[in-house]
């Protein structure tokens, strides 16, 4: 099984796979943010650090003790989680903009910590050995992004999502209906951090080699423009926006160095054109069901409605 | 049902409430009447642990409740329409109801107390599917108050709900606030407009700068010389 789908993936190009990789990595990453930010409402521009402590706890397992990559991935994951709610604990009292920069301390405070431990190897960064699996890694990547969209998929279906959105659309009403508010939020953090862990092992593994400063400010920035492109709250939008964003740099690389220049333009567009995203106020499974004839289109209801009222003998005889 | 005791809050160093003492007895309509800034929201915030007290004791039904954090309050019986009402905006009303039955269980009883909100407010069953941002004030303040009753309170807590409402609708909404306490939930009423406050409760409590400084059966203040010279416009 393993050697023929390691057969299959020697067919495509290299690079390409890579791009694939960095994608699903992606994803991972954005649908994180998004409980946070898109589900909960809560400005992380942190996000990037929970990724660090993911890549340097999950490579750390591997060298020093060699536990099998599956594994390792969950407990990265849950390690990662219990750091978030360990700071999320007092942060999360905060709001908006206060909170926003909190986070970004806390993420400059991981980068400085791990650039100066001597188990990170400092600034030289982890060298990272190849994970020892029986399914190749970029199957691996993909295999974990389609798990954590049914994970959020899930979340946002259930009454904890629907608690989520309430603290979200307002603290004080969701506090007055009898939601825990902080225990919500220091939940939807976790969730959120045991993404980017599980993402930042992926990552640690697949590029082999990991250093600090790749997780800084500008990383977060990243993935909160992926999921601010795809649509805050939008499951479907936050895989575009990892999507796009992932693999614009790539695409535009013939442009050499105006490629940053279009990405820039591209998100200043975007957000003039589109300001709720791309996936903003849209409903993908209405759009699914609509398509394959299950949901009648607003148009048509409408026009039933107007063929009831206007019907003979309807109404007051 | 709820007897507050030499209640002090303090906002930093602005002292809010300055030893309130008043009661709210079961099957009642009590109002707290005053001028801006008099301390009336938050004691109906502090009754609900939104604002931390710094002495004094709320209690409810022989438990003290000061102290507990909000969301066990809900728990206990008392629920808070809040000032400005606080719909949550990106909900449909269905969905909006659906969060006041938060801490509950029973489906079949959610359900049914849907219904009742729809018999109570028909105009919420017409907008049922609609996001709450598209309703008119009116209507939010509606929905408002049928978020709050999804819980099953023993004690309602209403925060100002003529704000910003036209006199018709502002009828319209306290015969409500009647029925709802004629079938049986206590009421603790702030408002600014002390004339429809009076005239639909049992007791009031004339609030100045965080103090208690009239109460007593709500006809007998709408009759004081005083009161209507300094909150009815005479």
């Amino acid at each position: 099984m393993g050697d023929f789908l390691q057969q299959i993936i020697g067919y495509i190009n290299p690079y390409y796979l890579q791009i694939l990789v960095n994608i699903g990595i992606g994803i991972i990453l954005a649908l994180g943010l998004n409980v946070i930010t898109g589900l909960t409402g809560q400005l992380s521009l942190g996000h990037a650090a929970f990724m660090s402590i993911g890549a340097f706890t999950s490579a750390l397992l591997t060298i020093k003790l060699g536990i099998p990559f599956s594994i390792n991935l969950l407990l990265t994951g849950f390690i990662t989680a219990a750091v978030a709610a360990l700071i999320g604990l007092p942060i999360l009292r905060l709001t908006g903009d206060y909170l926003a920069i909190c986070t970004l301390g806390f993420a400059e405070i991981v980068k400085v910590i791990f650039l100066n431990l001597d188990s990170t190897n400092k600034a030289l960064g982890l060298t990272v050995p190849a994970a020892i699996t029986s399914i190749p890694m970029p199957i691996v990547v993909w295999i974990v992004v389609i798990l954590s969209i049914i994970c959020v998929t899930f979340i946002h279906s259930s009454r904890f999502g629907r608690a989520l959105m309430a603290v979200r659309g307002d603290e004080i009403a969701a506090e007055a209906m009898g939601i825990n508010v902080t225990l919500y939020k220091v939940q939807s953090f976790a969730i959120g951090a045991f993404l980017a862990g599980v993402g930042g092992g992926l990552y640690a593994h697949f590029m082999g080699y990991i250093n600090p400063s790749d997780f800084g400010f500008l990383k977060s920035v990243d993935i909160l423009s992926m999921i601010v492109l795809g649509g805050l709250g939008s499951i479907t939008g936050s895989v575009i926006g990892a999507t796009i964003l992932s693999a614009a740099p790539e695409f535009l690389r013939f442009m050499s160095s105006y490629r940053m220049l279009v990405y820039g333009g591209l998100l200043v567009c975007m957000m003039i054109f589109r300001p709720n995203g791309l996936m903003g106020g849209i409903s993908f499974t209405g759009m699914v069901l609509r398509a394959l004839g299950r949901k009648p289109h607003l148009k048509t209801i409408m026009e039933q409605k107007i063929a009831e009222t206007s019907r003979p003998g309807n109404g007051n005889s | 049902m709820l007897t507050i005791d030499q209640l002090y809050v303090n906002y930093g160093a602005i002292k809010a409430l300055k030893s309130i003492s008043c009661c709210v007895k079961k099957g009642e309509i009590v109002a707290l009447i005053g001028a801006n800034g008099a301390g009336k929201t938050t004691i109906l915030n502090a009754i609900s642990g939104i604002v931390p007290t710094l002495s004094g004791s709320v209690s409810f039904l022989d438990e003290t409740i000061s102290g507990i954090p909000p969301h066990e309050i809900v728990k206990r019986g008392i629920s808070q329409v809040p000032e400005g009402r606080r719909v949550f905006a990106n909900m449909s009303v269905l969905e909006n109801l659906e969060m006041g039955a938060y801490i509950r269980n029973d489906k079949s009883a959610i359900l049914e107390e849907i219904d009742q909100v729809f018999t109570r407010f028909p105009r919420l069953l017409e907008r049922k599917k609609q996001l709450a941002k598209t309703l008119s004030g009116g209507e939010q303040q509606m929905l408002a108050m049928g978020r709050a009753l999804m819980s099953r309170p023993k004690l309602l807590l209403l925060d100002e709900p003529s704000m910003g409402l036209a006199p018709m609708l502002v009828a319209q909404i306290f015969s409500i606030i009647q029925e709802i306490n004629a079938s049986g939930t206590t009421i603790m009423l702030v408002e600014q407009n002390a004339n429809m406050a009076l005239s639909i409760a049992h007791r009031a409590y004339v609030l100045e700068t965080g103090e208690v400084v009239l109460q007593g059966p709500a006809a007998e203040l709408a009759a004081n010389p005083e009161v209507r010279k300094a909150y009815l416009g005479e």
